[in-house]
């Protein structure tokens, strides 16, 4: 199929009408708001449901309700508007029914700004929500993957019965770019909705969804059930990329190695490429899911890297779950900005040396 | 439970509704979630709607309405019903879709959602239950306390200079383009409780035809929360209660006055 130039919201969305989404609730919020238009037009012309809400409050219980009713459904926003929707998240995670929601990332806290930022990953990793639940996030760094990403979030929410989540900053998000669309799948009809969906009790049994266990063993059966489901996800859905020189391979060899996520870890592949010019053995493990995280083959790396230097648009909050993997088997670093200013190649290169040479002359972490 | 023999030779006039299920409920004596959750039952039997309903619980002492009302339905966060509505109704609009909200449910924390939803006309019925205090959560004030009513966080009465005053839902909804019906009935007594019956079905029916928002607001007792015998917290509503929440349709389109005046 010949490729063509998206911008990242638009082509979420489109991707979204691809993979056969039922229905979009959202609200509109700077730098997503392109695919709430986007989707305004698509979906009733694709004769699906489209919904401006009232706000991400109501727009996140409108998935929900949909997603009770066993429809393919989703919603888009960006940072003030996640934090709104946060309640919904933990609702849905435990009543366990599958949603999609794209956070399309801007600097914070507060009202912030516009700009791209990363600010949100201990948010949308560590606690999207009240209780004990993870999200499935993914994140891209380009529009093509973003695209993939929708499709493999909405497989994996209805796989799971959770939330798939992509994050994305606004970079991507407002980016245009070649890329190639997936097919058009087949809406599911509503005959076909799933065996625990709220279709009405006609010939079976009525059917609850709800999140609410009274009793302290009753809410612990759910939330071990939870668990042994999230630690599932943890053995089968770990995914990134490793880059060295040009192009994607293994980087066993990296003494330097980057981590980055996002726009940040793109960035990070030119200053691998750049590095390895200069005859510097470096590597890249950029993360295509934050949750679960490759900590594994982090501990792996850590085993012959140097140093691992951790780049981020935000004040230091993948790093965390870095450290968390490596342990004492190498010496961590971290390089951010926030605010929304970007980090250039050539900027995280020389961070990137530097504390290589600290550890050549001895420099301890 | 226990089951009798009925005699061939007697004529069935009362049975528990296919849209109720066989448990005891876990309300208070005196309580009239009870008689709201039966009134729903009979209608959804008698429109024969059962296997193609959905309904939304709420937050509040009828969070279990799923353990009694024997139909599809799911549990929302509070206030959200009439969004979790909008979201199941959109994507499946032959379902017949309702809420289930008490006061503070829906005139506090949910407020932007049930106008909004009100307003957008949506093919969803509400029943309001409006019993002027949180039940659940042990009595504490609601948006709907009367003033001077004591609660257990309005200990000298509502003050109106510091609450504010209580909110008539049923005004503010009926003046919105979206509803179609919107009508108050009280469950004090037997004829209030016919009255209500025939709004509920009325609300349902506008519904079923496609004519937009309807919603009943059931003026309800608390006895346990009032601290008063259930025969005298009877008494107090209709005395105090419907004074300040007049009786009757704040909206009713020629629509559904038409559905109500066929035989």
């Amino acid at each position: 199929m010949a490729k063509e130039l998206l911008e990242g919201n638009r082509a979420i969305a489109e991707a979204a009408i691809r993979a056969g989404v039922e229905a979009f609730f959202g609200y509109p919020i700077t730098p997503q708001s392109e695919i709430l238009e986007r989707l305004s037009k698509r979906l009733p012309e694709e004769g699906r449901a489209f919904l401006q809400a009232e706000s991400e409050l109501a727009s996140i219980n409108m998935v929900y309700g949909a997603a009770c009713a066993g429809a393919r459904v989703m919603t888009s926003s960006s940072s003030p508007g996640i934090s709104l929707m946060q309640e919904g998240f933990s609702y849905i995670a435990c009543s366990e029914v599958p949603a999609v929601v794209v956070n399309v990332m801007r600097g914070g806290p507060g009202l912030g700004n516009i700009q791209p930022a990363q600010g949100d990953y201990f948010q949308a990793v560590k606690m999207a929500g009240h209780g004990d639940f993870h999200a499935i996030v993914l994140a891209p760094a380009n529009v093509q993957e973003a695209i993939d990403c929708v499709v493999l979030a909405f497989d994996l929410a209805e796989k799971y019965r959770t939330i798939g989540m992509v994050v994305l900053d606004g970079a991507i998000g407002q980016m245009m770019e070649p890329v190639e669309l997936p097919p058009m799948r087949p809406v599911r009809p509503p005959e076909e909705r799933p065996d625990w969906a709220l279709t009405g009790a006609k010939g079976r049994d009525t059917r609850t969804i709800t999140s609410l266990y009274l009793g302290g063993e009753n809410l612990e059966r759910t939330n071990l059930r939870l668990q042994a489901k999230l630690q599932e996800i943890a053995a089968n859905e770990v995914r990134w990329k490793e880059y060295s020189a040009d192009g994607e391979h293994r980087i066993d060899d990296a003494e330097l190695l980057l981590v980055a996520f996002g726009s940040v870890g793109r960035i990070c592949q030119t200053v691998v490429r750049e590095a390895r010019a200069e005859d510097i053995k470096a590597g890249l493990l950029r993360p295509l899911t934050l949750w679960p995280f490759p900590s594994a083959r982090l501990a792996e790396l850590a085993q012959q890297a140097r140093i691992i230097l951790v780049a981020e648009m935000n004040a230091g909050q993948m790093v965390e779950d870095v450290r968390l993997a490596v342990g004492e088997r190498c010496p961590v670093r971290f390089h951010g900005r926030m605010g929304g200013v970007i980090p250039l190649p050539d900027e995280i290169l020389g961070v990137l040396k530097k504390v290589g040479n600290d550890t050549v002359s001895g420099g301890g972490d | 439970m226990a089951t009798v023999e009925i005699s061939a030779d007697f004529e069935l006039v009362y049975k528990r509704p296919e849209s109720l299920t066989e448990a005891y409920t876990h309300y208070c004596p005196g309580c009239t979630h009870g008689v709201a959750h039966r009134l729903i039952a009979e209608v959804l039997d008698e429109l024969n709607v059962r296997e193609r309903t959905v309904g939304i619980a709420p937050v509040g002492c009828a969070v279990l309405a799923y353990d009694y009302l024997n139909v599809d339905m799911a549990e929302a966060s509070h206030g959200r019903a009439p969004a979790m509505a909008t979201g199941i109704k959109r994507v499946s609009p032959d379902k017949v879709v309702f809420t289930y909200q008490g006061d503070g449910d829906l005139a506090a924390i949910g407020t932007a959602e049930i106008v909004h939803a009100a307003n957008r006309g949506e093919l969803i019925t509400t029943v309001f239950i409006n019993n002027a205090v949180y039940g659940m959560t042990g009595g504490q004030m609601a948006p709907t306390t009367l003033p001077g009513q004591v609660t257990t966080s309005s200990p000298t009465g509502r003050d109106v200079e510091t609450a504010g005053f209580p909110i008539r839902m049923a005004e503010l909804l009926g003046i919105l383009p979206g509803a179609v019906y919107v009508t108050r009935q009280a469950l004090f007594d037997v004829p209030g409780i016919r009255k209500a019956k025939k709004a509920i079905k009325l609300a349902f029916q506008a519904q079923l035809e496609g004519l937009g928002f309807s919603m009943v607001e059931l003026l309800s007792t608390c006895n346990v929360n009032w601290h008063m015998q259930p025969a005298e917290a009877m008494e107090w509503a209709k005395e105090h209660m419907v004074a300040y929440y007049p009786l009757g349709d704040t909206k009713m389109i020629d629509a559904v006055r038409a559905i109500q005046e066929r035989k």
